[in-house]
C-alpha cells in the first residue's frame, strides 16, 4: 500500500499512455473507420471507389451469402491446420521439455529459427518443394502413392499443409512453456500410484499442459481462419479463403463496404468460436 | 493390471544393491533386510545415497548392480506401477489440477478399486484433514499438503511406505507434532515405513531402527539407543548427537575393561564398546555423560584432571561448558541445571569424570572431524 503511495495514483495510467496511444491509433481508429465503410453504398454516377454513408445494414447479409462457401472452407482449413500442428507440436514440445538435456537451448532457437525468413519466402518455398520439379511429387508418384497425373500444389492439401508450417511455431512454444512447467515428480507420483506411462500421459501431463493446448490452439486458429497468403499461393481458386476474398474486394474490385463487412464477420465469427472453446476447455482453473 | 499390493508381503531385502553414475557409486554394494511392520530410517548427509536408494526400491532408479526383494518376490526390475510401494515425495508432488479428493482416489482408481469414497474418507479422517476433500492442493499450507501426500499413499494400503524427507519443508514445531503423528499412524496401520532423513533427530524420534549411511554405504545400523550410546566409527559419533573423542592408547586389561591412556591419564573403557583394532584408540564420551567439579571436590569413576573453563553458555536445561585440556584439546561437557552448585565461570581450573560405562571406543585411525563438518540443514534436495 505505501509502496504504491509513493509512485501516485496517476503513476499506472501514465505508464499505459504509450501502449494505449498507439492501440488507439493504429486499431480504435482504423476499426471505427471499418465500421463506417462497412454500411456505406456507392455514390451515384460517381467513380470507382466512391461511397457514401447510406446505414445500409444489408451489406453484412449480401456479403456472407455472396461468401458463405469461403467462411466455410476458412474455418475447415483452419481447424485442419490446428490440429495438424498440434499433433506435431505436442510431441515436439514435450521432447524439449523433458528428453532433450543439454540441446534444449539449441532444439528452442531451431523451432524459432523460421522467423529469421520472411514469412512470404517460406511459403514461396514450399510452392517449389510441393512443385512438378520439387523431389516430393516424383518421389511419391515412383512409390505410386499418388497417380500420375495428381499435383499437390494449387490444392486443399498444400494450403493446409502450408499454414500448419507457417504457424507451427506459435503452436510449439506456448505448448513447450506449459510442459516445462510440469513438475517431473508428480509424475513420478503418477507412476508410483499405479499409473502406467500412457494412463500418466491421460490424467497428469495432458490435463497439466492444457494451458498451452489452448494458447497454442488459439494461437494458430485466429490467424489461420484469417489467412490469405497460404491459399494464394499455394492454392486454386477452387481453395480460396475469406482472407482472398477480402484482398481482392478491397484492391482490386475496391469495394470497400463489402470488404469491411466481410472483415467484421470474419471478427465476430471467430470471436464467438473462441469464447466458446474457452468455456468449454474451462481454463480459468488451471491458470 | 494385477493387484500386487495384497500379494506381495513381507521383509524388505536389498542384496548387494550398487548404483553408479559413471565412475561414482551413489550407493555401493548395500545390503539390509527390513522386517515388515518396522519404522525404518537411512540417515545420511547430503549425497550419502539414501535418496538413490530410496529410488531403487521405489522403481524410479534402476539398480546397477544387486537385487531387491519383498517377501518371496524379485523387485529388482519391475516398473514403479507395479510395485506395492508407494512414496511420500519429498516436497509432495501432489497432482495441482485434481481436488485433494481426487488426488487420494488416484492409486485406487488405477487399481480399479470399488469403494473410492470409503477409502478416501477414511484416509481423510486419518490425517485428520476430511473437511479439505473439495479443495485444490495450491490451496493447502504445508503442513496440511504433507498430509495429503500421506494419505494419498497410505489409501492403497501399500505393502512399504516410503517417506522421502517428507518433513523437510516444514517449520521446526509442526515438524515435531508430525514426527509424533506419523509414528502413531505407522502403529496404527501396521505397513513397513522406510524413512529417508538427514535430521537425526528425526531419524531417532521416529524409527525402530537406524542405518546411518555415509558415502553410498551403512557405515551402522542398530536402535537409536544403540547408535548413540554405542556408535562404532567416528562419523556415527559425530553425525548422531555430539561426541568427545580423545586420543589415547589401550595399556593393558582390567577383567572386562580395557585400561586407556589418555595423554598420561588413565581410564577404563569396557571391551565390548571398544571398537578400535589396535592399540590406537579414540576414547568417546558423550557431553552430557561427563560431570564437571571444582578441584577439591572428590570424583568417582574416569577422571581427567587439569581443565580450565573457558567456555560457559546458560542454556535454561542445562550449562555448555567448554573445557581446555593440558593437552590443548577442548570438550564440551552439557551439566543439567539440577544440583544447585553454582555455575563454573571462565577460567575456573575443574576436573571431568564420569561412569566408565559411558566410554566408547573408535580405532585410531579413523578421522575424529568425520561427520562433524555435516551442515544437517544444508540442504535438502542430494
Amino acid at each position: 500500500m505505501s509502496s504504491q503511495k509513493k509512485f501516485g495514483l496517476s503513476t499506472p495510467y501514465l505508464l499505459l499512455l504509450p501502449g494505449m496511444g498507439f492501440l488507439f491509433t493504429f486499431f480504435i481508429v482504423p476499426i471505427i473507420n471499418l465500421a463506417q465503410t462497412s454500411t456505406q453504398t456507392p455514390v451515384a454516377g460517381g467513380d470507382t471507389g466512391q461511397y457514401e454513408q447510406t446505414l445500409r445494414f444489408q451489406n453484412y447479409i449480401d456479403a456472407f451469402v455472396e461468401n458463405k462457401e469461403q467462411f466455410g472452407r476458412s474455418f475447415v482449413y483452419a481447424i485442419l491446420a490446428t490440429a495438424l500442428a498440434l499433433a506435431i507440436a505436442y510431441p515436439l514440445a514435450y521432447a524439449i521439455a523433458f528428453k532433450s538435456g543439454k540441446l534444449k537451448n539449441l532444439l528452442l532457437v531451431l523451432v524459432v529459427a523460421p522467423f529469421f525468413t520472411s514469412f512470404l519466402l517460406r511459403t514461396i518455398a514450399w510452392k517449389q518443394i510441393l512443385g512438378e520439379q520439387g523431389f516430393v511429387v516424383p518421389t511419391l508418384r515412383s512409390l505410386h502413392l499418388i497417380s500420375e497425373s495428381t499435383t499437390l500444389t494449387s490444392s486443399a492439401f498444400a494450403v493446409v499443409a502450408g499454414m500448419t508450417y507457417n504457424f507451427l511455431q506459435f503452436m510449439t512454444l506456448p505448448l513447450y512453456a506449459s510442459i516445462d512447467r510440469i513438475d517431473p515428480r508428480t509424475l513420478e507420483a503418477s507412476g508410483d500410484l499405479y499409473a502406467n506411462g500412457f494412463t500418466t500421459f491421460r490424467k497428469v501431463t495432458f490435463p497439466l499442459s492444457l494451458p498451452g493446448v489452448v494458447a497454442g490452439t488459439l494461437l494458430t486458429f485466429i490467424p489461420a481462419a484469417g489467412d490469405y497468403v497460404n491459399a494464394a499461393i499455394l492454392g486454386s481458386p477452387q481453395t480460396k479463403m475469406i482472407g482472398n476474398v477480402i484482398d481482392s474486394r478491397f484492391f482490386k474490385i475496391v469495394d470497400y463496404p463489402t470488404a469491411s463487412a466481410l472483415s467484421f464477420t470474419l471478427m465476430a465469427a471467430i470471436l464467438i468460436l473462441v469464447t466458446i472453446y474457452i468455456r468449454k476447455a474451462g481454463t480459468e482453473e488451471l491458470v | 493390471m494385477a493387484d500386487v499390493s495384497t500379494s506381495t508381503r513381507g521383509d524388505l531385502r536389498l542384496t548387494h544393491l550398487t548404483k553408479s553414475y559413471g565412475d561414482f557409486n551413489a550407493v555401493n554394494d548395500l545390503s539390509l533386510t527390513i522386517p515388515e511392520g518396522s519404522f525404518f530410517a537411512l540417515l545420511g548427509p547430503s549425497g550419502c545415497g539414501k535418496t538413490t536408494t530410496l529410488r531403487m526400491i521405489a522403481g524410479l532408479e534402476e539398480p546397477t548392480q544387486g537385487s531387491i526383494s519383498l517377501g518371496a518376490t524379485d523387485i529388482t526390475y519391475t516398473k514403479p506401477y507395479q510395485r506395492p510401494i508407494n512414496t511420500v515425495f519429498q516436497n509432495y508432488a501432489l497432482f495441482p489440477h485434481l481436488t485433494i479428493f481426487e488426488n487420494i482416489a488416484f492409486g485406487l482408481r488405477r487399481r480399479g478399486i470399488k469403494d473410492v469414497d470409503d477409502a478416501v474418507n477414511k484416509a481423510l479422517d486419518l490425517v485428520e484433514l476430511p473437511h479439505l476433500a473439495q479443495r485444490k492442493p495450491t490451496q493447502l499450507s504445508g503442513g496440511q499438503q504433507q498430509r495429503i501426500a500421506l494419505a494419498r499413499a497410505i489409501v492403497n494400503r501399500p505393502a512399504l511406505l516410503l517417506l522421502d524427507e517428507p518433513l523437510g519443508a516444514l517449520d521446526l514445531k509442526l515438524r515435531r507434532q508430525m514426527q509424533i503423528e506419523l509414528k502413531w499412524i505407522q502403529k496404527e496401520v501396521g505397513i513397513t515405513f522406510v524413512h529417508v532423513t538427514h535430521d537425526q533427530e528425526e531419524a531417532m524420534t521416529m524409527a525402530d531402527t537406524i542405518a546411518v549411511m555415509n558415502e553410498g554405504e551403512i557405515e551402522q545400523m542398530g536402535s537409536p539407543a544403540d547408535l548413540y550410546d554405542n556408535p562404532k566409527t567416528a562419523f556415527v559419533a559425530n553425525f548422531l548427537g555430539q561426541s568427545n573423542l580423545i586420543k589415547g592408547t589401550v595399556t593393558g586389561n582390567d577383567g572386562a575393561n580395557q585400561i586407556v591412556e589418555l595423554y598420561g591419564q588413565k581410564i577404563s573403557l569396557q571391551k565390548d564398546r571398544s571398537h578400535g583394532v589396535d592399540s590406537a584408540i579414540y576414547a568417546g564420551i558423550r557431553p552430557e555423560k561427563f560431570r564437571i567439579s571444582r578441584l577439591q571436590t572428590a570424583t568417582s569413576g574416569n577422571i581427567l584432571t587439569g581443565g580450565k573453563v573457558e567456555d560457559v553458555s546458560y542454556i535454561g536445561v542445562s550449562t555448555q561448558y567448554q573445557v581446555m585440556m593440558p593437552w590443548g584439546q577442548e570438550l564440551m561437557v552439557f551439566e543439567q541445571n539440577d544440583d544447585g552448585v553454582a555455575p563454573f565461570s571462565v577460567g575456573e581450573s575443574v576436573n571431568i569424570s564420569w561412569e566408565p560405562i559411558f566410554t566408547f571406543g573408535l580405532r585410531g585411525d579413523e578421522d575424529a572431524e568425520a561427520g562433524t563438518e555435516v551442515n544437517p540443514e544444508e540442504d535438502l534436495d542430494e
